[in-house]
């Protein structure tokens, strides 16, 4: 049903146009966020993966205009939302973006709703500052999604308050309140990693299917490739924040190029044989206030030869499938001139 | 859809109720004061000043401002339970109607300088920056003045009277508000479910009415409780130095200032209401304590 990589002939949801960012400290800026280019169609489902602070969630807040003010520098790049371009947006504007556009599933259910109000007044109270509804309606509506997220007797959850819910419950609740005004995208940053494991696959496949009966795009941000490898048309791979990185979630999967993709993949027991040593990729994150010359994986990758130490490399490739690495999918006169660097 | 639904795991069980009854939460009161009887003294005491406020041309025996020379300065007995005035105007009568000027007063400094100050100090909070910085030096300002001298100031510059003491208890306890809710706005900004709220769209105004509010107000009504006990005290000390109510009223203060002249002789002028305003102050105490005790968790759990 879903064709993946070419996106530009149906219209972007989200396009993020080599966005860089940083944050001024008082001892120099921390480069978060380096040209970094995510393009996600209507109705797509993509992943964006790495670990943890190499600029994923930075991403996505930065499109939304959710960053602190005044706490971070553009320094460069575009973001538009369904055309909108969010980065010169006021805060009233963005208010309006965010919620009937665009809507964010969090990571932590047990705390992202409020604890002194009830479900129903917060689910309606989403609704109906963006939509045109009467309470009743607006509680019409809300119930409807609520059951839509299998939860059985919605009305009476609606007259409880969290904490008288579970971790899966309140995500659910969660995922009702970012889908309740039929927003033509969805993040989803790390919806399931502080729920139980035999919750995580029911809600993911809440998110998917959903997603797939309304055509809402959703952006799955996550460290787990397992995860993303069940839900994603597309892949992107995060490095420090630059995209090292992006394709077809099967072709990247199966045939992953880039040296960090594939030392990632490594790493998951899943794909390791039992009683064989799983490994590790050595070394540490670059420190972003210094970055390392060059491609930012260069001191932990073994394949580094010097012009990946002296150039950083772009993205390259055909447009479904793009690498950013010396080594791969470039024409043979780089790695020639690479050798004779 | 709705055949999955019964077979859903992750549904709740029937026998959690979302409403429960009026004498369930009683019960729970009940069951939480058990704990500390000291917080039902309390209670019992703040609940007989509120009958005398409420209903006190019912008690009191006599009008409190009905002069009878006849009876003068007389001790305590079965017709003046504690005794009569210099002027023979019967003290246990002034004493119940003196409960609506100090309770009142007092009542009203909290609730004017907790209003204020909560709203200050959630702004304060949500704006942040220089202007946070501004009114928290500001408010370090008036944390410095004393109360009585504030009082005296303003009793010199408009006039002695109880509105004007109160206004002056009033600015001087609006600081401690305005601390607490701007700490508690400034924590609660970072939490996810305000962040959550603003993904969905939500003005600053609605996460300051329903996230911040509701969620700071906890703190603030223990303050506030623990506050009326100390009020009560300086209104009535207002009153006693001639700032606050001026004598024909019936209040505490003022009734102990003038008894204080026939002290030696007729002992029951000044101990009387003075014995109102401590057991008063007393049980606003204690219930502040108590409610510190049952909103806070860990002390709840000895």
């Amino acid at each position: 049903m879903m064709t993946t990589g070419i996106v530009e002939s149906r219209g972007q949801a989200l396009a993020i146009h080599n966005l860089s960012l940083e944050f001024p400290t008082f001892s120099g800026a921390i480069k978060a966020l380096d040209n970094v280019s995510i393009n996600v169609a209507k109705a797509e489902i993509v992943g964006i993966v790495g670990e943890s602070g190499c600029g994923k969630s930075v991403t996505t807040m930065a499109a939304t205009g959710l960053l602190p003010k005044g706490r971070y520098r553009v320094t460069g790049g575009s973001v538009r939302i369904f055309g909108h371009s969010t980065l010169a947006m006021d805060e009233s504007q963005l208010q309006d973006v965010r919620g009937k556009m665009v809507s964010t599933i969090f990571q932590e259910p047990m705390n992202a709703l409020n604890p002194t109000i009830r479900i129903g007044k917060q689910l309606t109270d989403v609704i109906m500052r963006h939509e045109e509804a009467s309470l009743t309606d607006a509680r019409r509506i809300a119930r409807d999604i609520l059951a839509d997220m299998l939860i059985g007797e919605p009305e009476r959850v609606m007259n409880l308050y969290p904490f008288e819910l579970s971790g899966g419950m309140r995500q659910r609740v969660l995922i009702a309140m970012a889908f309740s005004c039929n927003p033509g995208l969805i993040i989803a940053d790390e919806p399931t990693t502080a729920l139980d494991v035999t919750v995580q696959a029911v809600i993911l496949r809440l998110i998917q299917n959903r997603a797939r009966r309304t055509g809402t795009s959703v952006i799955f941000i996550s460290h787990n490739v397992a995860v993303v490898s069940q839900l994603c048309d597309r892949l992107y791979v995060m490095y420090a924040g630059r995209i090292v990185e992006q394709g077809a979630t099967r072709t990247v999967l199966d045939a992953p190029q880039h040296p960090y993709t594939q030392a990632l993949l490594r790493c998951l027991p899943e794909r390791v044989a039992p009683k064989q040593e799983l490994e590790a990729i050595t070394g540490a994150v670059p420190n972003l206030m210094h970055p390392p010359a060059g491609c930012y994986f260069q001191p932990r990758c073994k394949e580094a030869v010097d012009l990946c130490r002296s150039r950083s490399p772009q993205l390259e490739g055909a447009d479904g499938r793009q690498v950013a690495c010396w080594r791969r999918g470039v024409g043979p006169e780089i790695s020639e001139q690479g050798s004779r660097q | 859809m709705s055949a999955v639904m019964p077979t859903e795991p992750a549904a709740a069980s029937p026998s959690m109720r979302s409403t429960k009854s009026i004498t369930q939460r009683l019960r729970y009161l009940w069951y939480l004061s058990r704990r500390s009887p000291l917080t039902l003294v309390g209670a019992a005491i703040i609940l007989l000043v509120l009958i005398m406020i409420i209903a006190a041309p019912m008690i009191a025996p006599y009008n409190p401002d009905k002069v009878s020379l006849t009876a003068r300065l007389l001790p305590p007995s079965t017709a003046h339970w504690f005794g009569t005035d210099e002027v023979g105007r019967d003290l246990f009568s002034r004493v119940i109607y003196g409960a609506r000027a100090s309770c009142g007063a007092a009542f009203m400094i909290v609730l004017i300088s907790m209003s204020i100050g909560v709203l200050i100090g959630c702004f304060s909070g949500v704006v942040g920056g220089r202007v946070d910085t501004a009114i928290m030096r500001l408010m370090d300002v008036v944390l410095a003045l004393p109360a009585l001298v504030l009082a005296m100031a303003l009793a010199a510059a408009l006039g002695p009277s109880l509105f004007n003491s109160m206004l002056a208890v009033a600015i001087v306890r609006i600081p401690a508000y305005v601390r607490l809710a701007r700490g508690q706005t400034l924590s609660l900004r970072e939490q996810v479910f305000v962040k959550a709220s603003r993904t969905f769209g939500a003005s600053p105004f609605y996460i300051l009415r329903w996230h911040i509010l509701p969620n700071a107000m906890s703190p603030i009504i223990v303050q506030a409780t623990l506050d009326l006990g100390g009020v009560v005290l300086i209104a009535a000390a207002l009153s006693f130095i001639g700032l606050g109510a001026q004598p024909p009223t019936a209040e505490w203060g003022a009734l102990v200032s003038s008894g204080r002249s026939y002290m030696l002789d007729q002992w029951w002028y000044a101990t009387f209401p003075g014995l109102a305003i401590l057991i008063t102050a007393m049980g606003c105490n204690l219930v502040g304590d108590g409610i510190r005790d049952m909103l806070d968790p860990r002390l709840r759990g000895r």
